[in-house]
């Protein structure tokens, strides 16, 4: 059931669910491609989350009476849209020693090698349902439960960006320096947050990553390849049940 | 551009800030801003700038500044006692200051955030289309920071004559005495049916103090506890959004919140009344009272129309 609802004067809340799932953030995704494309005056920006979508809206262009309207609008045509498939972006990662301090503690306490933590967590791709918390963070969907691991009881006081975590039973990278209590399992130079870029954020929610494991020269390059200027992760479009 | 200003006391916590950072909330990007927008554009608009330009935000134990050119100032929102060459000078009101004058803070009186428009403007990079200070990432601003001693600022051009500007004020309402007791006014929502009826009642009943645990980001509020459901999947929050954690106790979430939250979110403070919350100081006593959207639309075109008669009026207040 959706639900249309209005978030304080100048918000307006779309709800698609009660919980998270793969067929929400589709449904949710489509749904903002047509609010891009449909650049209704008025409307300044969105927010998708897990289940809803929350619209921020200039009350003095449109009143919320005559937002909701043009939502239901909407709502009826989702249906008939094709969504276009998904992309898939490789996020290089060295893991484990000097950038990756807690592989080991998320070996041993899962009863692993070090290998196998690797294995389990580049064998997936990972869903972005959403993006909050610091600017370019993504909430990513689909890790292994055999590699899950409790926060740090004492969270390190920064974490360097590019850091890749993991939080009980989700994983995610650091997209800029800021204190945290992820377990660090490896580094990307891959830079997700670039302020001097025209589009500054690389990702985005609705498309998938793959963690593809790098060695130290690797890192090296490809860190030189990014100062150069002269770097772009490889992404691929989401081919039919490629998962 | 030009060096406009030199910091030689920065103050307890000053920054560059406009209307904030909007348009990448989707990316996880902070909005930031002033935390009183009203007071922003009033300073603004008494200097001849656009409403939305780059100012100073001081909070509640002023800088010194000295000036490096001729230019016309106005302080908006809180009182913080301010003074030009160690004499009074008004808030709401603009002012001519030569170069190697001297701007001052005092003791604080009313609210706790002033904003400093310089004519033309401060003109620190632009990020994602916004010069706000988000301190935590180190985002925009002057070098993304608080400033220090010794900080340069650089302003743009002035719009007028510097004559034309100086000399111009706002008359002084109830609405800008922070001291002033008045309701809230709220938009109940969206997670309202995660709180039992009782709650909303003692919500929209009882005193809320704002705590010492308060900053740009949000104000944690103490007074009797709100019986709900604490925790939601992760969503988006809002400027005003009143988030209740596992202990009961309602944060007003302000300018510097994150985009998304995972708490239930009994209500939103409507838009012009975000301001009044903002300027209140740890101690301090908020009362909440809910309004239909509808209702809280019709004030924010009525703050609409003040700012635009304001900015139309420019010249002649």
């Amino acid at each position: 059931m959706v639900r249309i609802e209005p978030y304080g004067d100048s918000g307006l809340r779309i709800q698609f669910g009660e919980d998270i799932s793969k067929e929400i953030n589709e449904t949710i995704r489509c749904f903002c491609l047509l609010l891009e494309e449909k650049k209704i005056p008025g409307v300044i920006e969105w927010i998708p989350t897990y289940t809803a979508v929350s619209i921020i809206y200039d009350p003095l262009i449109l009143f919320y009476d005559d937002l909701k309207i043009r939502m239901k609008q909407l709502l009826s045509v989702l249906k008939e849209m094709e969504l276009p498939p998904a992309k898939i972006t490789e996020i290089p990662v060295l893991y484990g020693g000097e950038y990756g301090p807690d592989l080991s503690l998320v070996a041993e306490k899962n009863k692993l090698i070090e290998r196998e933590v690797i294995d389990l967590h580049t064998s997936k791709d990972y869903l972005i349902y959403m993006m909050g918390f610091i600017p370019g963070f993504t909430y990513l969907g689909g890790m292994s439960e055999k590699i899950a691991i409790e926060r740090k009881s004492n969270p390190r006081a920064e974490i360097s960006a590019g850091s890749v975590g993991i939080a009980g039973k989700q994983t995610g990278i650091y997209p800029v320096n800021s204190p945290g209590g992820w377990q660090i399992i490896g580094k990307t130079p891959v830079k997700l947050y670039d302020e001097n870029k025209k589009s500054p954020i690389l990702l985005e929610a609705g498309n998938y990553i793959r963690f593809v494991p790098i060695k130290e020269k690797e890192f090296a390059d490809i860190e030189q390849q990014i100062k150069a200027g002269n770097y772009m992760p490889r992404t691929k479009t989401m081919a039919e049940g490629m998962e | 551009m030009n060096e406009a200003m030199k910091i030689i006391k920065p103050g307890l916590a000053t920054s560059v800030q406009d209307l904030g950072r909007k348009g990448y909330q989707q990316y996880g990007v902070v909005v930031a801003g002033a935390m009183d927008d009203f007071a922003l554009q009033a300073a603004n608009l008494l200097v001849g700038n656009k409403r939305g330009e780059a100012a100073l935000e001081i909070a509640l134990i002023g800088p010194e500044i000295m000036m490096l050119e001729n230019t016309v100032v106005a302080i908006c929102g809180a009182d913080l006692s301010p003074k030009l060459d160690g004499e009074a000078i008004s808030c709401w009101k603009s002012y001519f200051v030569e170069k190697g004058q001297r701007l001052s803070f005092g003791k604080p009186n009313n609210g706790g955030y002033a904003y400093l428009a310089v004519a033309g403007g401060l003109k620190t990079p632009e990020v994602m289309g916004s010069r706000s200070t988000y301190v935590k990432t180190e985002m925009g601003g002057y070098k993304g920071r608080f400033l220090k001693k010794g900080d340069y600022l650089e302003t743009g051009f002035p719009s007028s004559k510097l004559k034309q500007l100086s000399g111009r004020s706002i008359k002084i309402t109830k609405a800008m005495d922070y001291q002033s007791r008045r309701h809230i006014r709220v938009v109940l929502g969206p997670d309202r049916q995660g709180f039992t009826e009782e709650s909303i009642q003692q919500f929209l009943t009882s005193p809320y103090k704002v705590t010492p645990q308060s900053d740009r980001m949000g104000y944690r509020l103490d007074g009797p506890p709100l019986d709900g459901e604490a925790d939601i999947i992760s969503d988006a929050v809002l400027p005003g959004t009143i988030q209740v954690p596992a202990n009961g106790k309602p944060i007003v979430l302000l300018a510097d919140r994150q985009t998304t939250g995972g708490y239930a979110r009994i209500a939103s403070v409507i838009s012009v009344d975000l301001p009044y919350v903002a300027q209140q100081r740890a101690g301090n006593e908020l009362r909440f009272a809910a309004v239909s959207v509808r209702e809280a639309q019709q004030q924010y075109v009525k703050r609409e129309f003040l700012l635009q008669r304001l900015n139309m009026a420019a010249g002649k207040f």
